[in-house]
């Protein structure tokens, strides 16, 4: 089935694009309202959206009667199409990134695709009180590693605090008689994050001290590079995201005051369970809030989760979304979105904006995606019915103006692949009797 | 003497004498350098070739092989392996792929206690050599050797950065007399130790790690001329690990994946080392990305097939299906493709399974010429040794395999082989297998992923 996608995608990009005009369809912009009318794209960027717009000449028709285009979806949590999430044998791992293992051949790519997900931030898992760095990638099924990264895009760094970090430090936890790890408690998890960044100030200054000698024409030795320390001087000077895992509200009241004293901000706060408790705190801070819909209590630290979180927090000034933090969620976060109509209240257009344009101005990449505007990359989603009800059905994804996505055609190439895979295992059987009983070692 | 001899030849089954001059007489050659000679004479003098050719005659003092019916081919060469480093070898024939013998490979250098971070080089010998460790004791030469292999690119294999590979010829009296070339490369491998081991514990902490060293390395070379040419600079430490690092002329790298294969040669570029990939089973559908950057691939003939222990009725999904489908048919595209490959024999341990791996590379469109050259001139060159070994020609190494018949006919016997110019008489397939030598070769890591 791969191979018959990629050749698929491989002539698609190969034929010149046409221009695409999506007529006649309930338009959910987002920013813009909701209008019934066209879209246009051409050369990968939405360049006219309206009741009325002009098609260029040629331009290729996509009915949309009866459907509803939609931003893509961007997930602002996601762990999938990485070879490895988790570099869990230290307490700070901002040495390895997520960018080092993309996999842009796992099959979650092409099911969130299918769920009218596009762009996705790729996290490091939360072992650490400060984890790796993180990736924010387009759903590009078919491209290569470096083709999947959203180019422009802010890198990210993961934190994480209570129960994940705490837990390698523990005799009773999951590692019994391993090798123990500090930190053990909260209180750990802040002392690691402070000597971190009591570190990178340090590094920070020894190369400016290096930088200053060398100016003044001295010979020194320079600092040697430190792959760790790196990344945390780029949160120093905001050119780095922070994503902190944390659920309690005692510990996302400690990570402000920690990045307040050190003088960097908290991009997102993750799963932030608790976040409608200190919700002034966080608007005060500037942290964004990225959450589930209705995860609750899957560990002590969520126990005092509401499903009201989400909607408490955006009415108290925060920027919020929700996320998947699953392979599976991921494909129905238009699910999770109209949950905040029932729990909170939420328009239609805020129960959208937690999974389009809010993500995108926590990952800073608003000015590219997250609405449809003139302009904005032509990253789209056709549901057949409107997408906050759980009837509806992704049709067809774009991303950049291709087609990466097409519900009809992965249908019709079914029994196709049911046929491939019936001769590869014939194939398979007839080598295994060639190579005979004897052929396979007790290894 | 000579009675003593043949006790001696009796007892090892192997026998070795040492005239100054051979000829080869009446053969058909196989150079792989050039056309087929169909009949010919190749002549050896002390341990090179002296000359080749259908018009040379036998030289006055040569001793003479009438060849009617034989064909001579270079001597092979297994592109990556362990043979000649006796630790390395399995500790059973039916241990598996020896995983014990090759922690033992390296036994100072892994740190007993859990590594904190790159500072503390974990699995790092990277200044080991196989130059230093290989013996004429591993059993597996003498059975490697009899089926035709006269040289292995052989490496140590444990760690992340394992050590330094030498190219080595299985004859001699004395270790040293094995080596042809070596520093050769730094077998490197993505292994981590997962969750509750040290750092790295994940395939991104390895990659960061790797980075880092390199890092280190730059900062060392600046700190040490620094140091040599200034006066007042603080010592900089000396770093064993580093030391190997720069020692090494060129990198190998696992990749399985069309992924991996993207991935480790940009992770090579940006380090900045010549790199080799080896394993490389799915380079089906990487031609394009190898051949882009130039990138010399080392095939693993052990071809990805269902794991024995699988339930019979599950076969997979699509994808791994296709993958074990395909995998034979990468050397005919990376042929097609002009990228450069070489066999490596990956932990097959009979001839006839490396024959039935090799015929279907050739049943899936690998010309014959082109597996003959991926086990001879093709590894010679990917590892710079090209002027010395890999074909017959003049002023060449005298290794040579000779047959009766196609060396890739199943039927075909070994007659001889020729290392630094010795005669060598294939030892007999045992009757029992995993009887004979040490058992298994030892199959190369490809490289943990996770």
């Amino acid at each position: 089935m791969k191979s018959l996608i990629l050749s698929l995608m491989v002539s698609s990009t190969l034929a010149a694009a046409p221009a695409i005009v999506i007529r006649n369809a309930t338009v959910l912009t987002v920013t813009k309202g909701t209008y019934t009318g066209s879209v246009v794209i051409q050369d990968g960027k939405i360049i006219a959206a309206g009741e009325t717009v002009m098609a260029p000449p040629g331009a290729q028709i996509v009915d949309g009667t009866g459907k509803y285009v939609m931003p893509g979806i961007i997930d602002c949590h996601s762990h999938i199409a990485a070879d490895s999430i988790n570099e869990g044998a230290v307490s700070v791992s901002s040495m390895v990134g997520i960018e080092d293992v993309l996999n842009p051949e796992d099959i979650a790519i092409y099911r969130a695709l299918a769920g009218g997900v596009t762009t996705a931030n790729i996290l490091h898992g939360s072992a650490n009180s400060i984890g790796g760095k993180c990736t924010v990638i387009k759903l590009r099924w078919g491209k290569d590693a470096h083709d999947i990264i959203f180019e422009g895009a802010l890198p990210g760094i993961k934190f994480a605090l209570g129960e994940n970090p705490k837990r390698a430090g523990n005799a009773n936890g999951f590692q019994q008689n391993a090798n123990l790890r500090y930190p053990a408690t909260r209180m750990g998890v802040e002392d690691v994050i402070r000597e971190a960044f009591t570190d990178a100030k340090a590094y920070r200054q020894e190369w400016n001290d290096y930088n200053a000698k060398i100016a003044k024409g001295e010979v020194a030795i320079p600092p040697r590079r430190d792959l760790k320390l790196e990344p945390l001087v780029e949160v120093l000077e905001g050119k780095r995201l922070v994503h902190a895992h944390c659920y309690r509200q005692d510990e996302i009241l400690m990570l402000l005051r920690v990045a307040d004293e050190f003088n960097f901000k908290i991009r997102t706060l993750q799963h932030v369970l608790e976040g409608y408790k200190v919700a002034k705190e966080i608007a005060a801070h500037g942290a964004g809030a990225s959450t589930f819909s209705d995860w609750w209590d899957y560990k002590m630290e969520a126990a005092d989760a509401i499903p009201y979180n989400a909607a408490i927090m955006m009415k108290k000034g925060i920027l919020v979304s929700l996320n998947s933090d699953s392979a599976e969620l991921m494909r129905h976060l238009n699910d999770e979105a109209a949950k905040t109509m029932k729990y909170g209240g939420l328009t239609e257009t805020e129960a959208l904006s937690t999974i389009t344009i809010n993500p995108a101005k926590q990952l800073m990449i608003d000015n590219r995606v997250g609405s449809i505007e003139v302009g904005k990359d032509a990253d789209l989603a056709i549901f057949d019915k409107h997408p906050l009800s759980n009837y509806a059905k992704v049709e067809k994804v774009y991303i950049d103006g291709q087609l990466y996505f097409d519900r009809e055609k992965d249908l019709s190439e079914r029994p196709g692949h049911e046929q491939e895979k019936k001769s590869l295992i014939e194939k398979e059987k007839e080598q295994l009797k060639k190579a005979g009983p004897g052929a396979r070692r007790p290894t | 003497m000579k009675r003593l001899l043949c006790l001696f030849a009796v007892v090892c089954s192997a026998w070795a004498e040492v005239p100054t001059a051979i000829a080869i007489h009446n053969a058909r050659i196989i150079p792989v350098s050039g056309p087929a000679i169909e009949r010919g004479t190749v002549v050896l003098r002390n341990g090179l070739i002296e000359s080749v050719g259908a018009n040379v005659n036998p030289p006055a003092d040569a001793w003479i092989i009438e060849a009617e019916g034989l064909t001579v081919y270079p001597g092979l060469i297994d592109g990556l392996s362990s043979v000649g480093i006796p630790e390395a070898a399995p500790a059973a024939p039916a241990g598996g792929a020896g995983a014990a013998g090759r922690a033992a490979a390296a036994p100072a250098a892994v740190a007993t206690t859990p590594a904190k971070g790159p500072e503390d080089r974990p699995n790092t010998t990277s200044w080991l050599r196989a130059a230093d460790l290989v013996k004429l004791t591993d059993s597996r030469i003498e059975s490697v050797r009899s089926d035709g292999f006269t040289t292995t690119v052989t490496f140590p294999m444990t760690g992340i950065f394992a050590g330094q590979g030498a190219v080595i010829d299985l004859s001699g009296d004395r270790p040293g007399k094995m080596v042809v070339a070596e520093p050769v490369g730094q077998y490197i491998t993505l292994s981590s130790s997962g969750f509750g081991g040290g750092f790295p514990g994940s395939l991104m902490g390895t990659i960061a790690y790797i980075r880092q060293v390199y890092l280190d390395a730059d900062h060392y070379t600046k700190a040490r001329e620094l140091y040599a040419s200034h006066k007042g600079l603080p010592r900089p430490e000396y770093d064993r690990a580093i030391e190997g690092v720069l020692a090494s002329p060129r990198i190998l790298l696992p990749a399985s994946r069309r992924v991996d294969v993207d991935r480790m040669i940009r992770f090579a570029a940006e380090l900045k080392q010549p790199v080799i990939l080896y394993g490389v089973p799915e380079g089906y559908h990487s031609a394009d990305l190898l051949k882009k950057a130039g990138t010399p691939v080392l095939v693993n003939l052990k071809w990805p097939e269902k794991p024995a222990e699988s339930d019979p009725d599950d076969f997979g999904v699509l994808q791994s299906l296709e993958v074990h489908a395909k995998a034979p048919s990468t050397p005919a595209v990376l042929a097609k493709n002009g990228v450069k490959f070489a066999f490596y024999s990956g932990g097959i341990t009979k001839r006839a399974d490396l024959l039935k791996a090799i015929k279907r590379a050739t049943d899936a469109g690998l010309s014959t010429d082109d597996a003959l050259r991926a086990m001879t001139l093709a590894p010679a060159e990917i590892f710079g040794v090209a002027d010395r070994v890999g074909s017959i020609e003049p002023g060449k190494i005298a290794n040579l395999v000779v047959t009766k018949g196609d060396l890739f006919d199943e039927k075909t016997k070994v007659q001889f082989v020729f290392v630094d110019g010795m005669k060598y008489e294939p030892v007999p397939e045992p009757a029992v297998p995993g009887n004979r030598g040490a058992g298994e070769r030892p199959t190369p890591s490809e490289g943990v992923q996770q």
